[in-house]
């Protein structure tokens, strides 16, 4: 059995003439968080997307679990259900409620039956704190309700892996702690995490393992901890000083 | 101490408008337009050329029930089949052409393309004429006077073929301005291309163009008088019949466009009533 659940092996990825990614190489063992921090552009996003494959490498190889994405013998939309996604944009289905939301994929992909999915999906509601919106249809909620609604959705597949792209980048400040504590209490169940956050508070407190990005690459990969102590490469300095202020 | 939001009713927001936006609001059109046509209504009924016309496009003699295989002599009954069969084919293949139209698969792309630039490229009347009188009596020739089909039915079906094109636009757009993101959460969750189109995607794109969708039914309506050429026996073949028998052109064609617009208003008053629905439901 392989150790590392998500393994990307010399990843690049291109868009016309931009390199957004330049050779990636990165090994997430089983129940470790993850943050990704790097400037704009620096191929985050695109790394997060690989690796369940909504962007398909230019070149390389991502493995979920020892399975290699490229192969033609995957399913991939089976491998999908094991990696949960959170956006920016929360992406809710505007037309379902809330409890809908969580439910139209356990019953379509997982074939649940409706007593089992709407059961999961109140409990899912529960743990992120909103069970009495269940009815409630996304357009009706904050940006804080409607990102918890997100992470129960994607929850409610029970995936192995969670995705965060920059998770509370779109909320107003005061609704930024209520997503974190979210993915804190995830992280301490021992769910394998990878987010994309500037979230340095979260970050120290959930995190075990921090990378930086830039141009497309890896810079420094380490602990949170000895990224703001000692940091080895200059980029990864001035690019702290930035978001620390 | 807190107010509830729900305590100001909505009746007083909506009583305070000015009384000239009131007045704009009124559909005074229509008001106008129904009075005119109970006026003429009442005029040609007073009249015995005019009621002989009306008469006869709405309740023929039975000598006039010809080949046409359909058993339908009225003739405003005959304009709303042909409306309605001519819509329901155009909704159901517009549909499958707007989901090819948006497909990754070259194939389906490019035939579903090809289909609709074809019949956007002729006229409604050629191609209601083409398969009416070519297409129809080529494959009877082929298979024998057992084919199922006339050359009127033929041109009803033709009616609904082309404006499937039309319709596939408006589908297509709807896919189109659903926001990406919304595929991709759909896809992330494990959901297969299609699944995410019928569960996540085509749900709010049919929501979205239902009152343009609603509108070609109008329009449909008004272009259903193109089958009259291959002999349809709707409203404005009806009247051609009985202007050519009475040489009565005023009265025959008078009732016609009477009786289209008592149609037409109909068809947009229900228009506008699922869109004021649709827009308050959000
Ligand atoms: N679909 C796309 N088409 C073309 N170029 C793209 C596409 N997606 C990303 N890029 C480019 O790839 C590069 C990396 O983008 P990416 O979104 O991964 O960066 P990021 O680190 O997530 O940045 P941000 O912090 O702004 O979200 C950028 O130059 C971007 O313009
Ligand atoms: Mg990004």
């Amino acid at each position: 059995m392989d150790d590392a659940i998500i393994r990307l092996v010399d990843v690049h990825k291109h868009f016309g003439r931009v390199a957004a990614l330049n050779g990636i190489n990165l090994e997430i063992g089983r129940g470790q968080v993850v943050v990704v921090i790097g400037p704009s552009g620096s191929g985050k996003s695109t790394m997060l997307r690989c690796i369940n494959h909504l962007e398909k490498p230019t070149e390389g190889h991502v493995y979920i679990e020892g399975v290699d994405l490229e192969a033609r013998t995957t399913n991939i939309n089976q491998t999908r259900a094991e990696v949960g996604m959170v956006f920016q944009q929360f992406n809710l289905f505007p037309h379902l409620t809330v409890l809908d939301n969580i439910t139209l994929a356990q019953r379509v992909v997982r074939k649940r039956d409706k007593v089992e999915r709407d059961r999961v999906g109140m409990e899912l509601l529960n743990r992120v704190g909103i069970p009495e919106k269940a009815g409630a249809y996304p357009g009706q909620l904050s940006g804080g309700q409607q990102q918890r609604v997100a992470i129960a959705r994607a929850l409610a597949m029970n995936p192995k892996i969670m995705l965060f792209d920059e998770p509370t980048s779109a909320l107003d400040p005061e609704m930024i702690k209520e997503v974190l504590d979210v993915m804190q209490d995830l992280a301490q169940t021992g769910m394998t995490m990878v987010c994309v956050t500037h979230e340095m508070g979260f970050a120290r407190a959930a995190a075990n393992r921090i990378i930086f990005m830039d141009q497309g690459m890896v810079v420094e990969d380490t602990t949170p901890n000895d990224l703001y102590n000692n940091p080895q490469h200059e980029r990864t300095r001035l690019f702290l000083s930035k978001i620390l202020h | 101490m807190s107010l509830s939001k729900t305590d100001s009713p909505k009746s007083a927001i909506r009583s305070r408008l000015s009384f000239s936006e009131q007045m704009r609001q009124f559909p005074w059109w229509a008001i106008i337009m129904i009075v005119a046509l109970g006026i003429s209504l009442f005029g040609m009924l007073g009249n015995d050329n005019y009621r002989a016309a009306l008469n006869f496009i709405i309740n023929p003699p039975t000598s006039t029930e010809m080949a046409f295989g359909i058993g339908i002599r009225n003739g405003v009954m005959m304009t709303l089949v042909t409306t309605l069969t001519a819509y329901v084919i155009a909704l159901v293949l517009g549909l499958l052409l707007g989901i090819m139209r948006v497909s990754k698969n070259p194939v389906l792309f490019h035939a579903s393309t090809l289909y609709v630039e074809l019949m956007r490229g002729v006229p409604m009347l050629v191609l209601i004429i083409w398969i009416g009188f070519v297409v129809v009596p080529f494959l009877r020739q082929i298979f024998g006077q057992s084919f199922p089909l006339t050359g009127v039915q033929g041109a009803i079906l033709g009616l609904g073929f082309g404006y499937a094109a039309y319709l596939a636009e408006v589908y297509r757009s709807g896919i189109e301005s659903i926001p990406r993101g919304q595929m991709e959460a759909a896809r992330s969750l494990g959901m297969g291309y299609a699944q995410a189109m019928r569960y996540v995607i085509l749900p709010q794109a049919i929501r979205r163009v239902v009152p343009p969708l609603a509108n070609d039914l109008v329009a449909l309506l008004k272009d259903s008088a193109l089958v009259s050429v291959v002999a349809v026996p709707e409203i404005l073949q009806m009247a051609r019949l009985f202007v050519s028998r009475n040489l009565r052109a005023i009265e025959g064609y008078n009732a016609a466009a009477f009786l289209y617009l008592v149609v037409t208003l109909i068809f947009i008053i229900v228009v506008r009533l699922i869109e004021r629905r649709w827009n308050t439901n959000g």
